[in-house]
């Protein structure tokens, strides 16, 4: 039975946004949920005294809980946080395989989308190392994640694949907020902040294409396997991963929950998905289509009216 | 002398490159097993242990890339490259998989193992876990550092650092961008290919000429002016108000100017981008950068006038050697 994981908040939020956000979370029927900051360090001050408060009340709701590490470790107080976090009694997600090197020895962690898991040698190889939950990389097709999820069978993993987001594209040393109000990423003043779910960023022809946020790039489509749950189901995927946003995300996680219990077909659920997800653009290329920008269902609108 | 590490995309570029003072060329087979699988390009196992005697005849050693990340159920196509290299006699492998190293260190322990860029081991603790893993004895730095990160990361490990000088610019961490597939379903990790040419048209629609990659458009020029080619992060876009180059100028690297303060923070090789530039290119550009590491073995100042004639017409930048570029 395939179930829901939440992965970690890209955004900057401010601490009352976070709050609220954890708070509607723990009462919707997801399994576990990953938290933390991601994408930059310089953020986390802002909102760091939510994590505990939002840890304690999803755990007394009977979610699982991990933290993750930064997507790019570089500064050195980046690696001592990096350190920190496997000090906390939770596991780790790891989304920087540096996070390794401070993984106490015997400690089992998670795997998440921002490491390169392409195949069956690099899976034996960290689930030997101690992963126990490994969270695939969006970019993968079905064939690969078919591959990767029976192996992850075999060895007691279970294997998740990306389910509902903007998708993770790129993560940069410079800041593309930053650079788009004349600024460096030592004085951003934060300008990421503005954005609650990424800055679009269209073509000369004003077709819908990507989103910043701060220094990472996504796309601007919410990539949903809401066509493609019985293909996953059959492949052996043991679970969803959802990928927050700044409005409807209960909603959503329902919605997921209701496709995964056979309640609601995959087109039903990704009409109810549309209206709820910025832009309403939907896509899931990846997986079986010509490129990531592609869906399987019906035609998409790619200009802006 | 600092190492210099030069481009070969076919037999023919790796011997102009040696005559023209490589210390050392990289190359790949003619398939998706390394990050510059395009068509035309490349070597079969015969080409690359000729190859490996040419070079080796002339005191040049031979580094054969096999940096995609494999596919899942066809992992033995990567680890017959791996055997391949090792029956050319090459002097060192390139990777970047994590499965794949495991696979060369196992069953190639005489094969000497270099980090890929796209590994993206952009500290001193992911270094350190490649080495003591995989016995890698030297890493490619992404290009996500400055300078004064790259001699704090020297302090920190043991193994060798090489960086890029010159050449094409990932804006991007290496090895972990997708934005190519997510416009044209082939990617650098997977494919060994970036913004493909396979996937690019040109339209002229009035006095512009669109670029397009994937279907998207990625600049449009004057129909007069010369075009760049469309590489996705180093297109023009839109953001609110705003209208421009939102990722990178389409500029290429050029660090010349920092090699003494590359060798000053430690750094063993220095590496050129374009296996898939001419020989003649190659040539040019090989003989200008060992004048240049001579000169600063030496203690001599750099050949100005030489490296000037390298970067002409096109815009350069020091990328994310110099902080502010972030």
């Amino acid at each position: 039975m395939m179930d829901l994981t939440v992965g970690p908040n890209f955004f900057f939020w401010d601490a009352t946004r976070v709050r609220a956000f954890y708070h509607d979370l723990a009462e919707t029927p997801v399994a576990r949920v990953v938290l933390g900051e991601l994408v930059c360090s310089k953020r986390l001050p802002f909102w760091q005294d939510e994590i505990g408060p939002a840890i304690d009340r999803l755990g007394a709701a009977g979610k699982e809980v991990a933290l993750t590490s930064l997507a790019l470790i570089t500064l050195r107080r980046e690696r001592r946080q990096t350190a920190d976090l496997f000090e906390t009694g939770l596991p780790v997600e790891v989304n920087d395989l540096s996070a390794l090197a401070h993984l106490p020895a015997g400690q089992p962690f998670w795997v998440g989308p921002l490491v390169n898991v392409y195949n069956e040698g690099t899976l034996r190889w960290l689930i030997r190392r101690g992963a126990r939950r490994v969270c695939l990389p969006p970019e993968l097709t079905l064939e690969s994640v078919a591959v990767l999820a029976r192996l992850g069978r075999e060895e007691g993993v279970p294997i998740e694949v990306w389910g509902h987001g903007r998708l993770p594209l790129a993560i940069s040393a410079r800041c593309y907020h930053a650079r788009l109000h004349d600024r460096a990423k030592d004085s951003c003043q934060f300008v990421c902040g503005e954005d609650p779910d990424g800055r679009d960023v269209a073509t000369l022809d004003h077709q819908r294409f990507l989103a910043v946020n701060g220094v990472q790039t996504l796309s601007q489509s919410t990539a949903s396997m809401a066509l493609q749950i019985d293909a996953l189901r059959e492949a052996g995927v043991a679970a969803l991963r959802l990928s927050p946003q700044s409005r409807d995300f209960a909603e959503i996680c329902r919605a997921y929950a209701a496709g995964l219990a056979g309640q609601q077909s995959g087109a039903d659920l990704a009409a109810r998905l549309r209206p709820l997800v910025p832009d309403g653009i939907l896509s899931d290329g990846f997986l079986t289509g010509p490129a990531g920008a592609a869906w399987s269902g019906d035609a998409t609108p790619a200009r802006v009216q | 002398m600092m190492e210099l590490v030069c481009p070969a995309g076919t037999p023919a570029a790796l011997r102009a490159a040696v005559e023209a003072g490589a210390h050392a060329v990289y190359c790949g087979f003619a398939d998706e097993t390394n990050a510059r699988n395009f068509p035309g390009l490349n070597f079969t196992p015969e080409d690359m242990a000729e190859g490996v005697r040419f070079a080796h005849a002339r005191g040049a050693k031979v580094l054969v890339a096999i940096n995609t990340f494999p596919r899942a159920g066809a992992e033995p196509l990567w680890h017959r490259a791996l055997a391949h290299a090792e029956a050319a006699g090459v002097d060192a492998v390139i990777l970047a998989d994590l499965g794949l190293l495991a696979h060369a260190a196992e069953h190639h322990p005489g094969l000497r193992r270099h980090l890929s860029v796209q590994a993206a081991a952009a500290n001193p603790d992911a270094i350190n876990l490649y080495a003591s893993a995989f016995g890698v004895r030297r890493v490619v730095l992404p290009r996500v550092l400055t300078v004064e990160e790259i001699a704090a990361i020297n302090r920190e490990i043991d193994v060798e650092t090489e960086v890029f000088v010159f050449g094409g610019l990932c804006v991007m961490a290496e090895g972990r961008c997708s934005l190519s597939s997510y416009a044209t379903g082939k990617s650098p990790n997977m494919n060994g290919v970036c913004s493909p040419a396979s996937h690019v048209a040109y339209a002229e629609e009035g006095n512009d000429l669109a670029a397009r990659l994937g279907g998207f458009t990625i600049h449009r020029t004057a129909r007069t002016a010369p075009a760049p080619y469309p590489t996705l992060c180093k297109g023009c876009f839109t953001s609110g108000p705003q209208t421009g180059h939102i990722f990178e100028d389409p500029v290429s690297l050029d660090a010349t100017h920092l090699i003494p303060r590359l060798a000053g923070a430690g750094v063993r090789a220095l590496k050129i981008e374009g296996r898939q530039r001419s020989r003649a290119y190659v040539a040019q550009v090989v003989r200008a950068f060992r004048a240049a590491v001579e000169a600063q073995a030496a203690g001599r100042p750099l050949p100005e006038s030489q490296l000037a004639r390298l970067a002409e017409g096109q815009k350069a930048t020091t990328g994310a050697y110099a902080k502010t570029w972030r």
